[in-house]
């Protein structure tokens, strides 16, 4: 696959990896911020090829393991609702809320359908004008566009049965949430290569400049990920901390502002509750006064109950980069795939989930 | 006949009648054109006996449909034991309102596996049910074969040492799949690899009396098979990254959807665990048959982390591939 | 935490595209890079092109990964 095989290279690969021994001397704690990037550096193993100078922790970035049950819990009655039609995207459809899962909602008989592409949902409320059909809406920036364009093609098609549930999750301010809760002391932060294809590198540029850590913007592919763990290091070792991008082919400094527009047009930022951590001001999208008529939140009228968070789940301190999954009392005990009680085991990206899956126990 | 089933086509008067004169040109046979209760036949030596049941959805997908699959895969279940599949049995459970027209196309790819396998369907079954109470259709079988004196093939005979083979690319019958599905709309030019493999299966064993496992990898993959072996035969298995065959156009449609070919179903592939001495000459010969043209060597056995499938990654680390949890469902995180 | 894979439009019509990767084909939408052209490689995420990718910078980054391989 081109812009692809080519970052595969094993040859460069372990080149890079023999650079990044010989120039890592000071401890680098780095956090890969992204799900995304914990499975792609687990699938390839690199956390075992790294000296033993970096630690790699994982973080909040996965947007179906921060969704508050609260949340799911409101997808969930949605479903439950007559005539509706929920459409999600898979990611969603296993995690469990505080008392059913759309997966289990949909055995009970409930409507709900598994799509690709939004577009996908916008051509179900199509087909079925008798229905409202309600969206699911999780994702970061990278998403959050695309769930706006599709708004906007509703309101110009004259679409009057579609409505989205917004989870959206906005990045930057999550991080800093994250720097000034000062659990962990981080030296380098990886940062997500999809999320910054929207938003650019400058509204990193904060973690540098006052935090005094390092950052670079990574691709999915191997290369691309030691390379950015190359530019951390030599940011630590110099001491001279900035945010560089190491996905150039795919992220601009400036970012996608077509992307950026169609997101503000429709959303702006609200509070949102992240699971594990608590509530984060305008860390959420909410829609816009005049885009209401499209939110589900509002439009429909449902009691969804109290919210549980399960016991003894410490999903909340994996997100938050405090704990591993091997300290977790229920990894691989009460809490495997199969019986998931966290989203952190549901999600495929999910911390649980992917040690679980790639690693031994050493969770290396 | 009408053009639709209907409920009184599965009653057993008249209507049901004619649906099943209507099938038995497709399916001739001395044994099943005698219409009794019971197929009678002789055999002798140690019998294999298997069946299956398909819910395939959509019932039609590129490379094939549920009749094809329906005796692919039973077939398939018997050669995978080293049997030589003789009869099958066949029962519809048909959904009201399935087009006859539909049915007789999936007779036609029943009857062309059937032929190219070299097995006689020789009794059968049909009963519909009311619309919504099944899916358009869904098959049974069941398969009777023979085995060659002296063969044992068994999940649990692999030892370490022994060489693991695969017999082309992975991942295109559930990808063909996947393609139909709504909500999913896109194109892959590769069909589903749906084919009987009695011929194959007979053809090694003529190479060599040393193949210890098979397995076709159908549901769960390649990576569920390993994982059986390794558990059944308490061993270990260490896997290549890159010796393992993918089509890039069902590679690239696993990276659109968040999939690992690993874990998507093959209808038409088996998974061989044999002794490092007849591994090349093994290889070779089913190099010669069309459905083993892209046979590979992927692995091999060891006695370290029994039950467990370890993969080198291209980088020269090492995974754990382990088995897949419920469905697959596509994602975008 | 978002999949996004690099795919090829081979045609356009207003805002939807149809893109190839490897021998796989899709319609798409173009609505956040309207800017895309027939020839251009873009990153495909849940049916939207998010970006255009930049087959210059992808040099240079490759160039820069064997220039970090050979240094000492």
């Amino acid at each position: 696959m081109k812009f692809v095989e080519e970052y595969r290279d094993p040859e460069l690969g372990k080149k890079l990896l023999e650079r990044i021994h010989r120039r890592s001397h000071k401890p680098a704690r780095l956090m890969e911020f992204c799900g995304g990037h914990t499975v792609a550096i687990f699938k390839h193993g690199i956390r075992q090829l790294l000296p033993g100078n970096i630690e790699m922790l994982s973080g909040p970035g996965c947007p179906v393991c921060v969704t508050a049950s609260a949340d799911l819990d409101r997808a969930i009655a949605l479903a439950d609702l007559p005539d509706v039609i929920v459409t999600s995207f898979g990611d969603m459809v296993r995690v469990p809320g505080s008392r059913s899962s759309l997966q289990q909602i949909k055995a009970e008989g409930a409507d709900v359908r598994i799509v690709y592409s939004v577009q996908d949902a916008l051509g179900i409320a199509r087909g079925n004008p008798d229905k409202s059909v309600i969206f699911i809406g999780i994702g970061f920036e990278t998403t959050a566009p695309t769930i706006a364009a599709s708004v906007l093609q509703a309101e110009q098609e004259g679409i009057n049965n579609y409505y989205v549930l917004s989870l959206h999750k906005v990045c930057p301010p999550i991080m800093k949430a994250l720097l000034d809760l000062g659990e962990v002391r981080l030296d380098g932060i990886v940062c997500p290569g999809h999320v910054s294809a929207i938003i650019g590198s400058y509204p990193y540029q904060f973690i540098p400049d006052d935090y005094n850590i390092a950052c670079a913007i990574s691709g999915f592919e191997p290369l691309d990920i030691l390379l950015a763990v190359d530019m951390l290091v030599e940011q630590i070792e110099s001491g001279q901390p900035k945010i560089e991008i190491a996905y150039r082919r795919g992220v601009r400094p400036e970012g996608n502002v077509q992307a950026i527009r169609l997101m503000e047009t429709v959303f702006e930022p609200a509070e949102a509750n992240w699971r594990g951590i608590g509530t984060v001001p305008s860390s959420g999208l909410q829609f816009r006064p005049q885009y209401e008529k499209f939110d589900a939140g509002k439009q429909f009228d449902i009691s969804p109950g109290p919210a549980l968070e399960p016991k003894g789940c410490i999903c909340g301190s994996i997100l938050r980069g405090v704990s591993t999954p091997l300290e977790c009392k229920l990894f691989r005990k009460t809490c495997t795939p199969e019986n998931p009680v966290g989203p952190c085991m549901v999600s495929a990206e999910g911390s649980c989930a992917t040690y679980y899956h790639y690693g031994d126990s050493h969770g290396r | 006949m009408e053009d639709k089933i209907l409920l009184a086509h599965g009653s057993g008067g008249k209507l049901s009648h004619d649906l099943i004169e209507s099938f038995l040109p497709d399916l001739a046979n001395p044994i099943l054109d005698r219409l009794d209760d019971s197929a009678v036949f002789e055999a002798s030596g140690r019998l294999a006996f298997t069946t299956d049941s398909y819910t395939v959805n959509p019932i039609f997908f590129p490379g094939g449909d549920i009749g094809r699959l329906a005796v692919c895969g039973t077939v398939n279940d018997l050669s995978m034991s080293g049997a030589g599949p003789l009869y099958l049995s066949l029962s519809f459970i048909i959904e009201e309102g399935l087009p006859v027209a539909e049915l007789k196309n999936i007779l036609n790819s029943i009857r062309e596996a059937a032929d190219e396998a070299g097995v006689k369907i020789v009794t059968g079954d049909t009963k519909v049910v009311n619309q919504g109470t099944a899916d358009k259709l869904f098959i049974n079988t069941a398969g009777v074969g023979i085995l060659p004196e002296g063969v044992d093939i068994s999940a649990s005979n692999a030892r370490p040492g022994d060489i693991i083979i695969v017999s082309g690319n992975i991942g295109d019958h559930g990808i063909a799949v996947l393609s139909q599905r709504e909500g999913l709309e896109f194109k892959v030019p590769v069909p589903s690899d749906c084919a009987p493999l009695n011929r194959l299966v007979a053809e090694m064993l003529t190479e060599s009396s040393n193949i210890h496992c098979l397995r076709d990898p159908t549901r769960g993959g390649l990576a569920t098979t390993l994982n059986d072996f390794a558990t059944q035969s308490n061993i270990g298995i260490n896997l290549e990254e890159d010796k393992v065959p993918v089509d890039k156009a069902v590679l690239a449609a696993c990276e659109l959807l968040g999939f690992d070919p690993l874990y998507i179903a093959n209808e038409g592939k088996l998974v061989a665990v044999v002794a490092p001495a007849d591994a090349e000459r093994i290889l070779d010969r089913m190099k010669q048959n069309k459905y083993g043209n892209r046979a590979a060597i992927i692995g091999d056995v060891v006695n370290v982390h029994p039950g467990q499938v370890v993969m080198k990654t291209s980088l020269g680390a090492s995974r754990i591939v382990d088995m897949p949890v419920g469905e697959l469902l596509p994602r975008i995180c | 935490m978002c999949l996004a894979i690099p795919a090829l439009i081979k045609s356009i019509n207003g805002y939807q595209a149809e893109v190839d990767i490897e021998g796989v084909t899709r319609e798409i939408s173009l609505q956040l890079t309207p800017e895309a052209e027939v020839g251009d490689y873009v990153l495909l995420h849940t049916g939207y092109a998010i970006s255009i990718i930049d087959p210059a910078e992808a040099e240079e980054t490759l160039k820069l990964l064997r220039e970090l391989s050979e240094a000492s």
